[in-house]
């Protein structure tokens, strides 16, 4: 018995030790810019985690490895939250205190509770391809930049895709396309998109939710029998799409006319299905699998070939792989201009980081001398466009690996821009935020 | 008419396949009183051993016999849940005997954790493939008698096959072996098992086994579906409406109370679900459970409860 | 040899019956509030403010919730998430739909609708019981996760359904800053401690414990388990609610339902029983076990990794976190299955020998 509650009192103590260990955690690294990591390498949605973080690290491992950001050394930690929102907030609160200036979560969610909390921090907010829709509108959403894309992109690409294949969009009238879709907001971000495409061709809109972690969708594809729809959607993430890719085949649903969004398409999501997933296309965030491109190489041989890297290196390249490192690149980019104007060599804050964000101007000489040539378009952000560009490539699955299309769409602009304003000024009005005039914009 | 007969096929055998994990909770229950929530985690664990085995075995063979590959990778993984079901019967439950049900459960679902972290740690957290040659496509049949036909998934129905003949094999090793009498013994009644002779702990060290084999024979299943990942482990929330329905003790009931939830759940979400936006079907079977608890409270092949003061 | 109560004479029946008896008692749970309302405020951090603090205080209020159902009343929920997740949805839309509704007004309707929901799914445990009871109110949990996915009315019509509020105007106080949140959550903590303490101390409470002790039994001499059972539900349910609420709008101040998801209510209970069935005081343990433990394990694993030599990768540390934590509860419940709170009791009788065991 004793030494049952010794033990016991033992780690009684130890948990008391927490507030020790975080506060001498957080001390301040001086001459690095710190960048935070949120990671989910473990729980449900592990596969797909995995390599994106692996690809924003080695990112952040080859910019050290080439000198740094003009001498400014790179330093960096990972945080597990396991997809959990609250998780994710904690890991937010314990890496802000080691001096973040650029966090970028990975998950709608996280993506929400942080929205409001990053202007008080000063520290923006990158959601690269995922996150708020209307926080495109960056004299609202200060800190939030959705860089490269959001999901109202996605949606409006998608309609335009499938309007090209059916011989126009004038052909989509009376046609019938289901949106099977992650039930939560990041899979519920596309809906107001589609109907408003959906009331503009005359295609009916047939919305098919799929409860977290997805692994349940009899029911859905035996609707889609019923259904009969012209065009499925896939908007899922993790174990969902490859479910959803198996009981299409086991439903003998044509896999050519199922279209997934960005974070459907990946390896991790058709790899086991393989040959069962042939034909099906994904949208991409301009980037596909990129193995050849000239940055992969160089990763290859600067970081992996060096022992250095983070995760396999037959993962390098690979499609979330490259979505890591580019969401780091902007990020790191990100910090590159604003030291442009606030000195080089330094080490930039929250906000200098943010108005680097905000004036992020990579043309294609810039992306092609990186290594990204053939992999990106040119990026231009602006206060009124924290996104900076809407390219979308489509790929394919060949059985074995992910071809990209040739065609670049682009969202519809006017449609766009319509739908983000109505919906920044409704959270404007809401938050009771005076969205910058263009002057302020300019400071 | 043909649609509504492929709903109702398709909920049978997604139903075959929820009574395949409830199994899992039924023996154990019957034999220690304890509700096991761990065996989602068990299904999980025993489906990534096999997958990873199975990978294993088939590089070590060098890549030319899937069927040698496979066949020693259930051995394997079989004698992993070996260890599991001996581990878990040695360190929590031998100390936990006569607790409440509650801390019972709260303890399982602490092995339900350990069981995650160790299976990630040793297996890898991916997504991983079992492949038993189950096949992919489907069939349509009866395109004479309905128009269009009706279309049955051919994997599913092997898996609810195999499910059927488990339970079979399960009811012989009850009523006709020894120890399948011993099990029940100890089922009615621990003291009295344990006075005429009967060791106690052996016995739930096999009842945990046979439940780690069930696990594994629906982690294969489901895996070879749905491919080996951590979101296997939520399988164990779907079967559970399955268990109380049929009865928290009662074989028949697992089987009987799977078909009923799982032709209730896609009914409900194909016929129901368009008109109130779809994704019913989780609470509607839990509904379901409910409203036949409210009319027999002790599931629908429990053992009676009866109040004494 | 400090804490004895020899020499501390009652001697009026209000005296007897006061919720600490020992003066000692009294004065520690006086200092241990004044130091909660001063001095943490002095010392935390603002990391230790919003990420332990304040979701320790209010998942402490939800599980002294929990506990008034299941450890005073003997019925099991694993449903608790879901009326946290009706407490905040409703606190939200009383909030935003009734102009000038003050904040603590929004957050008691929130609670009390999660009442009004409480009693309705308490209805199956008037036949059914245990564990079936159990997977019942699961039922609840799936069916409000879906309620609050699908009916756009509870979200406001937000696209995403996610909601958030801002601006927490509690009479005049603008609850902003990391410490005036921590201040108001101890604060609304407080209340309801001396609520739930006293509440089971009445009548109501002892009608509770005696139908979770046989409520056949109870019945035969005249409680009526209808009421008895349906006012815990109720009475749970508010707390829950509240709880709830102040997740949302305090804590998280943006949510979706996962926020609310079956995984809490599983920690909910978690903390309930390794706190300690029956027992205020448990709760708060419990609840301190369960946010902090975890979040510990992250951040000392590695930090213990460096001292013997090896990097831990991060995948490996939320293993290791995974399987000590469980198998820390597991351990816990082998060694003392009647939870934290009994220990505390242990050591209490203890000290009061000391030094003299016997």
């Amino acid at each position: 018995m004793k030494i049952r509650s010794l033990a016991l009192a033992a780690s009684l103590a130890a948990i008391g030790m927490t507030s020790a260990v975080t506060s001498t955690a957080a001390f301040a690294q001086a001459k690095e810019q710190f960048f935070p990591v949120l990671v989910y390498r473990t729980g449900a949605y592990a596969a797909n985690g995995n390599p994106w973080a692996n690809g924003y690290i080695d990112y952040l491992k080859l910019v050290n490895a080439n000198g740094g950001v003009n001498g400014v050394k790179i330093s960096f930690e990972e945080c597990e939250f396991g997809y959990a929102t609250d998780r994710g907030v904690e890991c937010y609160e314990r890496l802000k205190g080691k001096g973040a200036t650029v966090f970028q979560p990975l998950s709608t969610g996280v993506t929400f509770a942080l929205t409001d909390k990053a202007p008080v921090d000063k520290i923006p907010l990158v959601t690269a391809g995922y996150g708020r829709s209307e926080s495109q509108d960056g004299s609202v959403f200060t800190w939030n930049f959705p860089l490269l894309g959001t999901y109202w992109v996605a949606a409006d690409v998608a309609i335009q895709h499938i309007g090209k294949q059916a011989g126009g969009l004038d052909k989509l009238k009376g046609k019938k396309i289901a949106l099977v879709y992650h039930d939560s907001p990041f899979g519920k971000e596309p809906i107001p998109m589609l109907q408003e495409r959906a009331k503009m061709h005359g295609f009916e809109l047939i919305l098919l939710p799929v409860a977290h972690p997805g692994v349940e969708q009899k029911a859905t594809w035996l609707q889609i029998r019923q259904n009969r729809p012209d065009n499925v959607l896939l908007w899922g993430w993790g174990v969902m799409n490859s479910t959803a890719l198996k009981e299409a085949q086991a439903t003998g649903f044509p896999r050519e006319k199922m279209l997934g969004v960005w974070w459907a398409g990946a390896e991790p999501d058709v790899k086991d299905v393989a040959a069962g997933a042939k034909g099906y296309q994904a949208l991409t965030l301009q980037h596909s699998a990129e193995p050849n491109s000239k940055v992969v190489k160089d990763m290859l041989e600067k970081v992996h070939a060096k022992g250095q890297g983070t995760g396999a290196k037959e993962e390098v390249g690979s499609v979330l792989y490259m979505r890591g490192l580019i969401s780091s690149m902007v990020a790191v980019e990100g910090v590159r201009k604003a030291q442009e104007r606030y000195g080089k060599g330094k080490v930039m804050t929250g906000e200098q980081v943010r108005w680097g964000l905000e004036n992020l101007n990579l043309d294609q000489k810039t992306l092609d001398a990186m290594g990204f040539a053939g992999v990106m378009r040119p990026v231009q952000t602006s206060c009124l466009d924290h996104m900076g560009s809407s390219w979308v490539r489509v790929q394919t699955w060949d059985g074995s690996k992910w071809v990209p299309g040739t065609d670049w769409y682009q969202a519809d602009d006017k449609l766009l821009r319509g739908m983000v304003l109505t919906a920044s000024r409704k959270y404007a009005e809401e938050k009771k935020i005076t969205p910058r005039t263009p002057e302020q914009c300019k400071q | 008419m043909a649609f509504f007969l492929e709903t109702l096929i398709g909920g049978l055998m997604a139903g075959m396949l929820y009574s395949l994990v409830a199994l899992g909770f039924v023996l154990i229950y019957k034999a220690s009183g304890v509700f096991n929530f761990a065996q989602g985690a068990m299904v999980l664990f025993a489906a990534l051993a096999m997958a990873r085995f199975s990978e294993w075995f088939n590089a070590a063979l060098g890549g030319d016999s899937l069927l040698v590959a496979n066949i020693l990778a259930f051995i394997a993984a079989g004698g992993v849940m070996f260890v599991v079901a001996w581990v878990i019967e040695r360190l929590a439950l031998r100390n936990l005997v006569n607790q409440e049900g509650a801390t019972l459960l709260m303890a399982t679902l602490g092995i339900t954790y350990v069981l995650e972290g160790v299976g990630q740690t040793i297996f890898g957290s991916e997504i991983y493939n079992i492949d038993v040659g189950m096949p992919k496509d489907p069939v349509m049949m009866f395109e004479n008698v309905f128009e269009g036909g009706i279309l049955i998934n051919k994997e599913d129905f092997i898996a609810a096959l195999v499910a059927a003949c488990l339970v079979a094999a399960l009811s012989i090793f009850f009523q006709k072996t020894s120890t399948g009498r011993a099990l029940r013994a100890v089922a009615d009644d621990h003291q009295a098992a344990l006075s005429i002779g009967i060791p106690l702990n052996r016995i739930w060290v096999i009842v945990w086994c046979v439940a780690g084999v069930v696990a594994l024979v629906a982690g294969i299943i489901w895996g070879s579906k749905l491919g080996v990942q951590f979101s296997l482990a939520t399988v164990a929330l779907r079967a559970l409406p399955v268990v109380i329905l049929g009865g928290l003790t009662s074989v028949p009931g697992a089987i009987i109370g799977g078909l009923i939830i799982g032709v209730g759940e896609k009914l409900s979400e194909v016929f129901l679900g368009p008109y109130v936006g779809g994704g019913i079907e989780i609470w509607f079977a839990y509904m379901l459970a409910l409203v036949f608890l409210l009319f027999r409270p002790q599931g629908l092949f429990g053992e009676k409860i009866i109040d004494r003061v | 040899m400090i804490y004895r109560e020899n020499g501390q004479f009652k001697t009026s029946y209000g005296a007897d019956q006061q919720i600490f008896p020992i003066a000692q008692d009294r004065w520690a749970v006086i200092a241990i509030i004044a130091f909660a309302f001063v001095g943490v405020p002095l010392l935390a951090d603002e990391y230790m403010f919003r990420a332990i603090l304040i979701p320790f205080l209010i998942l402490s209020l939800a599980a002294l919730g929990v506990n008034l159902l299941v450890g005073y009343c003997g019925q099991i929920t694993l449903g608790a998430g879901a009326f946290m997740a009706i407490g905040a949805y409703a606190a939200y839309n009383f909030l935003i739909r009734v102009d000038g509704m003050p904040l603590l007004a929004a957050l008691l309707l929130g609670g009390l609708t999660s009442a009004a929901m409480g009693i309705i799914f308490g209805i199956p445990s008037l036949r059914v019981r245990g564990l079936y009871l159990a997977v019942a109110t699961l039922a609840a949990q799936f069916f409000w996760d879906w309620a609050f996915l699908r009916i756009k009315w509870f979200t406001n019509d937000s696209s995403s359904g996610s909601v958030s509020v801002s601006n927490l105007d509690f009479f005049g106080w603008n609850v902003d800053a990391p410490a005036e949140k921590y201040l108001f959550c101890l604060g609304m903590l407080v209340v309801f401690g001396f609520l739930a303490k006293n509440l089971t101390r009445a009548s109501i409470g002892r009608q509770w414990m005696a139908i979770r002790d046989m409520d056949v039994a109870a019945e035969v001499i005249g409680i009526r388990p209808m009421w008895a059972k349906l006012s815990a539900f109720a009475v749970s349910s508010f707390f829950v609610g509240v709880a709830g609420a102040m997740w949302g709008f305090v804590h998280l101040g943006s949510w979706e339902p996962a926020a609310f998801s079956v995984d809490r209510s599983f920690q909910l209970l978690f903390m309930v029983i390794i706190g300690g069935l029956g027992s205020i005081v448990g709760s708060f343990f419990g609840a301190a076990f369960i946010v902090v433990l975890p979040i510990f394990l992250n951040q000392f694993l590695p930090v213990l990794g460096r001292l013997v030599g090896i990097s831990i990768s991060t995948a490996a540390v939320s293993h290791a976190e995974l399987i000590i934590f469980g198998a820390l509860i597991v351990f816990f419940l082998i060694v003392e299955p009647h939870g934290l709170a009994r220990l505390w009791a242990t050591s209490k009788e203890k000290l009061r020998l000391w030094p003299f065991p016997h």
